[in-house]
């Protein structure tokens, strides 16, 4: 198989997982769209762990993985704390801290 | 040969089906109106994401895809939704008005990587039989090289957890 069919992939991914960031101001769907960010860069490194014939790349495919569910239950928390404090998650109404 | 180009031949296509059901549910976590079935469609990406893990070798990665992401940050997700919702169903407003500075900020970054990739990795195959496939160097390599940073990920989560709870208490 080419390397870049996966390196490809991961690049689309990426770019929509950047739409949605932009795009989307529901908190629950970025948090979302970020998901599909972090999965683009773990398939990256697997593919180029098995080009490499290097397991590193695995062991760091591991450490993202875990971040992400540490990053998603924080994240889900701040989320439900904005929700408990304003009914609403739309995340361009969170103006307070504008200068 | 024919068995190893048989073979070449049926990842290819398996490939090619979880590539095309990985775009078409990313695609649609992004677009769709109802927050529950953008949960469900990212389910359908982080599972093409394992089977690609299994076609590059990486079968430890794959199941700990699963079960971390499929099997629980699903499922954190879907209580997200869940506790800052009136309703479940369609909406209108999860949209910013910037969609069309999403489109072109999403497909600058397509073009340019995609070129990038095609001009720096061109033809480059991968390696048809893999030298590491076993779970033991994984794990050698987290608790030989990688100790601090396993250690450092410990607290990272413990943490992540500790924090959720204070966040999410009730007082």
């Amino acid at each position: 198989m080419l390397i870049n069919e996966f390196l490809l992939l991961g690049a689309a991914l990426f770019a929509i997982g950047v739409y949605g960031v932009v795009a989307r101001r529901n908190g629950v769907l970025v948090l979302m769209s970020i998901e599909l960010i972090l999965n683009s860069v773990n398939i990256n490194l697997l593919a180029f762990s098995l080009r490499n014939n290097n397991v590193n790349g695995q062991a760091f495919a591991l450490f993202i993985i875990a971040v992400a569910a540490a990053e998603v239950g924080v994240g889900l928390a701040i989320v439900l704390l904005i929700y408990r404090n304003k009914r609403n998650i739309a995340l361009d109404e969170l103006s307070e801290m504008k200068g | 040969m024919l068995l190893a180009a048989q073979q070449n031949v049926a990842q290819h296509i398996a490939f090619g089906i979880i590539a095309a059901g990985m775009i078409i549910g990313a695609l649609r976590v992004v677009t769709t109106n109802n927050v529950v079935h953008a949960a469900l469609w990212l389910v359908v990406v982080l599972g093409g994401a394992a089977a690609l893990y299994l076609l590059l070798a990486a079968e430890f990665v794959a199941v700990t895809q699963i079960l971390v992401y499929i099997g629980a940050v699903t499922v954190l997700f879907l209580f997200g939704t869940m506790l800052t919702r009136a309703r479940i169903g369609r909406e209108s407003d999860l949209n910013t008005p910037l969609r069309g500075i999403g489109v072109l900020v999403g497909l600058a970054i397509a073009g340019v990587t995609t070129y990038v990739l095609i001009d720096a990795f061109g033809d480059d195959q991968l390696p048809k039989d893999p030298l590491i496939s076993s779970t033991q160097q994984v794990s050698d390599a987290i608790f030989g090289p990688y100790l601090l940073p396993f250690w450092a990920l410990s607290f990272v989560l413990l943490a992540a957890v500790i924090g959720a709870i204070v966040l999410a208490r009730k007082d």
